[in-house]
Parts: C-alpha cells; sequence; structure tokens
C-alpha cells in the first residue's frame, strides 16, 4: 500500500493536540510505516512541498496568519480534520469574543499586572506581525472540514483510530464511552 | 433612601413575592435601582443579594443603572418597521440629541428600542414613560419633544389626540385606538355586566358551571387551546389548602393586541370571568398578570375592581354567596415575553426571573406559590360569562366542528383597515383578506412569529384548532415586501431578545440559524445552508417550553412556503462557502492598533 502523505499544524492552540498524537507511543513506529508526514512541527518541514492526503489542524483562527496558514491547508489536502476543542469551537481563545478588541490589547499590553516592561506603551502594529481578527473561529467557519476529533486534547488512542481508519479505509468503531458528553 | 426603602417594604408586609411591585416602586421614587439598594432589599427580605439581582436584570423595564427622566421606547415590531420606524427614529434622534440607546447629557431624555407592544394596528408606537402614543410621524415626534422641552407634561400631551372608545376616559386618558371593525357573539353588547355573578352564580353549583363549560367545548384563546372545562376539572380537583385563578394579560406574542381592547371595552367581563372561575374551582385570589405595556389602563381597571367590590361582586360571600370569598389583584410586568408562558408567568407573580418551570407538575396541580391554580386568557374568561349566561348549545352553534365559538383577531399589516374582529372560527384565509381589505397579498403571518407565515397556495386555509391555530394574530405582507429581510429577520431577532436563557437549545439555535439566514442574506449562502437550516432547527424541539419550541418557525415556515426566495439568494456554482471575510474582520483590530490592513494574495 502506498503511504498516506500527512501534515498536521497548530493555529491558535497551545500544542497540547500535538502533544496527544505523540501520546500514541511506540505506535508511531507503525505509523511511520502507513505515513510519511509533510509539512509539520513533527518533522520542521515549514512548506508544502507535495500534494498531501490528510491534513491535520489544532486551534481556530485568531489572526491573519492563521486563516492564511489554514487556507493553505485546505487546498493542499485532500481530508482536512479539526482536532480538539480550540479547532472546532474556538476554545480557550474564544474566551475573548464578546471582549472588545481594544479592551483586550489595552489589558494584554498597557494595563494589565504583567506589562511593567512595555515602557514604551505601544501596542504591537508592526506591517510584519498577523492581524488580529475581530473573534477567533473555528476552523469550518473559514473553510470547509471533512472531520472532527474531540478532546481537549483529544486522547491519542483516538487520533491513533481515527487515522487507521481513513487510511485503511475501514469504519471508525465509536463506542459509547468516546462519544459520551461527561 | 433608606427610609424610603423601608417604607416600599412594609407597604408590602416585607413580603419576598411581592418583589416585582416592590422594585416597580422603588424605580418610581428613586429613578432606577442601584447595587446597594439591592443589597438592603436582599437583608430585609431574607433573600441573596444574587436573588434581587437576577430578577432586576431580567426584565426589560427595570434598570440598575440611571436613566432619563423622560425615557422614550420606540416599538421595533415588524409592522412599526414596515410604516416608518426609522424615519420617526431619527426624527426622535435628532429632537433629542442622541442615539438609540442613549441618554442625554442632561438625563432629561433617553431613548431606547422594545419588542411589540400590542399596538400593531396603530404603529409606529412608542411608549414615552408609561405612556402609549402610536401613529407616530416624524411630525408628531418633534411636536412631543418641543412640548416636553416646554414644559408640558405627557397627560397634557396625550389629551389632544386621546383615542376612541374608552381610552379617552380621564382615567385611562392614551393615544390609543381600539379599531373594533367587526363584532361577534362576545362583543356584541347584549350582555349586563355582572349579572352571572348576581343572578345566576347564587343558585347553581360550581360542578354545574364546570359542566356548562365543559358541554361548551371551549378550549383556550391564549395559543395553546387547552379545553377550558377539562383545566377546571384538574384544578378543582387538585389537592391544595388554598387555589388560585391566573388571568393571562402578558399578551406579548408580536401582532396581538385584541386583550388589550377587551380589557380596554370589557374589563368587567373579564373580572366577572375569573370570578365565575374562581367560584368553579374554589378559589379565593384572582391575580391579572398586565404586562407591563399596559401599566397606561392599571388605575382604570382598579377603579373598576373597587366598584365590584363596592356592589359585593368581590370580597367575602360574593353576591351573598355563603363562603364565596374572592378577590382579585393585579400584577404588573416589567417586560419580558416569556412571562406570557404560564409557568414563567408564575415565576414572576413570585417575584422571580420569568424562567418556565419543568412540566409536570403543571400549575392546575402546583402553580403559584405551589398550590392549585388556573392560568387562562384574558378572552377565554370573559367568554366563559357568556357561555355560562346563554348555555353550552348556544355556544356549540358557533364555528365549526373542530373548534366552536368565536375568535377575536388582530389584524395589522398591509390592509385597509386593521383593527379588531371577531370572527367565528372556520373562516379562510380569502375571506380573513377580504374581509380587512387586503390586496396584492403576498403572504400572511398566522399566530404570530412563533405560528406559521403562509402564502397564496394557503389562502384556502381554515382557521381552526386543527388546521390554522391563531391566539388572534394576523399579520398581512403585500407583494412590495422583502420577507426575508423585513419580516423573518426581525421575528427571528424577537426570539433571540425574548428567550429566557435557560435552555441551551433556545439560547443558541436560533442564533445560529440568523448567522445562516443573513449568510444567505448576503449573498454568501449555498444550497446546503438551506438543508442545514431545516435539519438544525429540529434540534428546537427539546427546549423546555413553547418559545423555544417555535423559535425556528419564522425561518423554517418561510423555507417550506417561500423556497424560491431562497433559491434566488443563494449562489449556484460553489457548493461550498464558510461566508468568512478576512478584510472586514481584521478592520477593527488594525484600526486599534493604528496599522493599515495588508493582505498577501496567492
Ligand atoms: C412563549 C409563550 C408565550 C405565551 N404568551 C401568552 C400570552 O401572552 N397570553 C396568553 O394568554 N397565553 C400565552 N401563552 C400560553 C400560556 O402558556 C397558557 O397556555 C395560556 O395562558 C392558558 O390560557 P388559555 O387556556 O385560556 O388559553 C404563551 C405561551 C408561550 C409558550
Ligand atoms: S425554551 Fe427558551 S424561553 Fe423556554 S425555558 Fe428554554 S430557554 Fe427559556
Amino acid at each position: 500500500m502506498e503511504k498516506k502523505i500527512i501534515a498536521t499544524t497548530s493555529l491558535a492552540g497551545c500544542f497540547g493536540c500535538h502533544m496527544s498524537i505523540l501520546d500514541i507511543d511506540e505506535r508511531i513506529l507503525d505509523l511511520i510505516e502507513l505515513v510519511e508526514f509533510n509539512k509539520s512541527p513533527v518533522d520542521d518541514i515549514k512548506t508544502f512541498t507535495k500534494p498531501v492526503d490528510i491534513g491535520i489542524v489544532e486551534g481556530g483562527c485568531c489572526n491573519s496568519e492563521n486563516v492564511e496558514v489554514l487556507r493553505s491547508f485546505r487546498k493542499n489536502c485532500k481530508i482536512l480534520i479539526s482536532l480538539g476543542e480550540c479547532a472546532i469551537m474556538g476554545g480557550l481563545p474564544a474566551l475573548r469574543n464578546g471582549i472588545p478588541i481594544e479592551e483586550c490589547l489595552r489589558e494584554a499590553y498597557l494595563e494589565g499586572p504583567t506589562v511593567g516592561l512595555n515602557t514604551t506603551k505601544i501596542l504591537p502594529n508592526d506591517d510584519e506581525l498577523p492581524m488580529l481578527l475581530d473573534k477567533v473561529y473555528p476552523c469550518h467557519e473559514v473553510v470547509k472540514v471533512d472531520y472532527y476529533l474531540p478532546g481537549c486534547p483529544p486522547r491519542a488512542d483516538l487520533i491513533w483510530d481515527a487515522l487507521v481508519a481513513l487510511i485503511t479505509g475501514n469504519e471508525l468503531a465509536l463506542p459509547y464511552e468516546v462519544v459520551k458528553f461527561d | 433612601m433608606k427610609d424610603r426603602i423601608f417604607k416600599i417594604i412594609s407597604k408590602y408586609n416585607g413580603d419576598s413575592s411581592r418583589l416585582m411591585d416592590i422594585l416597580h416602586d422603588i424605580q418610581d421614587t428613586e429613578g432606577y435601582i442601584a447595587g446597594d439598594i439591592m443589597g438592603l432589599l436582599a437583608d430585609l427580605l431574607s433573600l441573596s443579594a444574587a436573588q434581587v439581582e437576577e430578577t432586576v436584570s431580567f426584565y426589560h423595564f427595570y434598570s440598575d443603572k440611571p436613566r432619563a427622566k423622560v425615557n422614550i421606547y420606540l416599538n421595533d415590531s415588524v409592522t412599526a418597521n414596515m410604516f416608518g420606524r426609522a424615519e420617526v427614529l431619527k426624527a426622535f434622534e435628532d429632537a433629542c440629541g442622541i442615539s438609540e440607546g442613549e441618554v442625554s447629557e442632561d438625563g432629561q431624555l433617553g431613548l431606547f428600542s422594545t419588542s411589540c407592544i400590542g399596538m400593531n394596528d396603530q404603529e409606529p408606537a412608542a411608549l414615552i414613560n408609561d405612556k402609549v402614543f402610536t401613529r407616530l410621524t416624524p411630525y408628531r415626534v418633534s411636536q412631543i419633544i418641543a412640548d416636553l422641552k416646554s414644559g408640558k407634561s405627557l397627560d397634557e400631551i396625550t389629551v389632544e389626540s386621546c383615542g376612541d372608545g374608552k381610552n379617552a376616559l380621564p382615567e385611562v386618558n392614551a393615544t390609543v385606538y381600539n379599531n373594533i371593525r367587526r363584532k361577534g357573539a362576545l362583543l356584541n353588547n347584549d350582555y349586563p355586566f355582572y349579572s352571572v355573578v348576581r343572578d345566576m352564580l347564587p343558585n347553581i353549583s360550581s360542578e354545574e358551571i364546570i359542566d356548562i363549560v365543559s358541554e361548551s367545548n371551549i378550549r383556550g384563546r391564549g395559543g395553546a387551546g387547552f379545553p377550558t372545562g377539562l383545566k377546571w376539572k384538574f384544578g378543582s380537583k387538585a389537592r391544595g389548602e388554598r387555589r388560585f385563578i391566573i388571568c393571562n394579560a402578558d399578551e406579548g406574542e408580536p401582532g396581538t393586541f385584541k386583550d388589550r381592547v377587551l380589557l380596554t371595552e370589557y374589563p368587567e367581563m373579564v373580572f366577572e370571568g375569573m370570578a365565575v372561575a374562581g367560584y368553579a374551582v374554589g378559589a379565593d385570589l384572582g391575580l391579572l398578570y398586565l404586562r407591563y405595556e399596559y401599566k397606561y389602563l392599571l388605575n382604570y381597571l382598579n377603579g373598576i375592581l373597587d366598584n365590584m367590590r363596592k356592589n359585593n361582586y368581590l370580597g367575602t360571600n360574593v353576591a351573598g354567596i355563603e363562603d364565596f370569598n374572592f378577590d382579585i389583584r393585579i400584577q404588573l410586568g416589567a417586560g419580558a415575553y416569556i412571562c406570557g408562558e404560564e409557568s414563567a408567568l408564575i415565576e414572576s407573580l413570585e417575584g422571580k426571573r420569568g424562567e418556565p418551570r419543568d412540566k409536570p407538575p403543571f400549575p392546575v396541580e402546583k402553580g403559584y406559590l405551589n398550590l392549585p391554580t388556573i392560568v387562562n386568557n384574558v378572552e377565554t374568561l370573559a367568554t366563559v360569562v357568556k357561555i355560562v349566561k346563554n348555555g353550552a348549545d348556544w355556544f356549540n352553534k358557533l364555528g365549526n366542528k373542530d373548534s366552536v365559538g368565536t375568535k377575536v383577531l388582530s389584524i395589522s399589516g398591509d390592509c385597509r383597515f386593521p383593527g379588531i374582529y371577531e370572527v367565528e372560527w372556520g373562516m379562510t384565509i380569502s375571506e380573513v383578506l377580504a374581509m380587512c381589505g387586503a390586496t396584492e397579498v403576498q403572504a400572511i403571518q398566522v399566530g404570530g412569529p412563533s405560528g406559521a407565515l403562509i402564502g397564496k397556495k394557503d389562502f384556502g386555509r381554515e382557521l381552526s384548532y386543527s388546521d390554522l391555530p391563531t391566539g388572534g394574530s394576523m399579520i398581512v405582507f403585500n407583494n412590495s415586501r422583502n420577507l426575508l429581510r423585513e419580516v423573518v429577520l426581525n421575528f427571528t431577532n424577537f426570539f433571540i431578545e425574548e428567550s429566557c436563557g435557560s435552555c441551551s437549545t433556545c439560547r443558541n439555535m436560533p442564533y445560529v440559524l440568523r448567522e445562516k439566514l443573513l449568510k444567505i442574506l448576503n449573498g454568501r449562502g449555498v444550497k446546503q445552508d438551506v438543508e442545514d437550516i431545516l435539519q438544525w432547527a429540529k434540534v428546537l424541539n427539546v427546549s423546555r417550553c413553547g418559545l423555544g419550541q417555535t423559535a425556528a418557525n419564522p425561518i423554517v415556515s418561510s423555507i417550506r412556503n417561500f423556497r424560491h426566495l431562497y433559491d434566488a439568494l443563494v449562489q449556484k456554482e460553489v457548493d461550498y462557502d464558510s461566508g468568512f471575510d478576512l478584510e472586514s474582520s481584521v478592520l477593527e483590530s488594525c484600526k486599534v492598533v493604528g496599522r493599515q490592513p495588508i493582505f498577501h494574495h496567492h
């Protein structure tokens, strides 16, 4: 069987979902037999070098760069998966939704208890920096997403089972313990 | 200030279940309900501070911040918008020098928006403090504000434009019109008030009354259509040391205003109906829950009650009937559509947030103060009086097989003669439209936003509980109207605004559906969005009360009956579009930090 190509990225996430990917432990050796990683922090490839079968996205979109990366994933990947709470719902970063951006920036850079070092009192505005979005968007509100793997982070077994199912074309078993809410 | 609060609380004997009245009084004397007052109330009423605050924050007409001396609440209903709300709002803004949602710097004038105030046949309308002003035009607005600024009182201003019928009585003095266009068995003036209580009750048993009501086959006129006789029977059998009768005059369904007219012209019959119900089930207290928007009727109605007490139609041994003690109190609401739902209404009567209860138990078993309680609509109670007077057979001859009797309709929108029409059940929509002088009709909303938006192919259908049920609201839209933008969006906003917030389905799904609708209206929709709406709306069925269960009706019934409007708007070439727009979503943050947006188009 030809190896499937995989790409992964972390947008507005904490890399916890990626840690959970690594949590498949020694099965990562089996995974390497099944897939080849392309653009991903796992192998540190920065740009897409070939068409990808499965793209895995951690985190939602909080800035323009997230949107650009997500759009490039959609363009280069046949199948796109939202991995984890932040990609699916916006997650913790989305707590800022509903608070005016000005208030968030003021708190973060001018008035919060930890801003003592910002002696120049400027809000970051360099053209090199990504632009903040009006709110944090889950991935599927920006591009089409094919599959969702919930969890914060999703359990390693779930990630493993889902990948194996996708790669082998078998149906994913979803027993009650996996889909229950609490 | 403390002394005034003490006085108010002792007026209500420190009874925490009277919190609604206490808050109304405080708002009247202090202007608003400040945080420290809430703390004081909590101490004095043995409530937690959170309990006081959650009630204050729930209702539209309580405020924890100073409002102006004169507060203008401009109605935002669909008909207000159809008949020039935008221009009227602009006139208010220009005349007051403030925008919607603001209070002028000198604290004199405040301008706010509010949900339907029950004046759909005379829009645009506004509440100014507690006075209703209808048929507003930019000219009239500039006059009102000029008069106010020159020191005239609201009462003086109203006198110049007083409405018809009893609206012109000095104790009402409202710029409100009854617009009664057609009278039938209920509204024709052939009934000598109080004759049932005075002449019949002393000679008839409570069981016989319940039998008459049951045999008449009357069903509730408030929307849900529960058989009234059966409700009374349950209530009379339920165990409890006291029983209560509640008359539901919350009338919040946009487009309904018939209860207002009944309470203006026939309050005697409504109160008499409550007394008859009280006699039938063995209640000793009746509560009329009057929506805040009808506060201008409060003094007038209390006057009628006083008069009834004087004549012993209320009080102890009513009409000389030994041990039949029954009195009526009017409870003023504070602006919340959900308080029309009977269990939310009861919570509100007990001084709490108007959040519906889980059912069962139903109010007939555990209602007000957890005791057996009958909740009936204004029209139901007034009609029962005539049924008892004229007999069940008389009533059964009216209407059709499935729905007996008459229904008082509130008709508004694009028709020559908006107003009140009493018709027999079974009338077709075509007849209704002809009756009110509607032409070039594109659609009619039957039963308010929670009902259905129907088009030509359904105009042959009949008003009845089994075909097209209605609490009375009928809003007509002609061919010039943009149904989705003007009507469906407005109704959906209404439900989002008025949800009590308890159920996650009702709190979220209408919002999600509105986003879909807006996306479609903005040309970014795809066919799948329409399918998604139909699928997703189903989750609302698990909501606790009728508000959530019907909140998707405007969107869903417009898709079912006006699919072509959606088909014309969705994109044909693409099958997926998230609707996301990077350019507009970074505008705000770039402005805040002071930089020009730059986009790398690949
Ligand atoms: C959201 C909602 C709002 C309601 N509003 C009213 C109302 O304003 N007036 C009314 O009589 N019934 C209203 N009802 C129906 C009441 O819950 C109740 O069924 C009715 O008052 C019973 O009286 P009836 O049997 O005489 O119709 C509403 C129900 C819901 C779910
Ligand atoms: S359905 Fe809506 S209005 Fe009714 S109880 Fe639930 S949240 Fe409240």
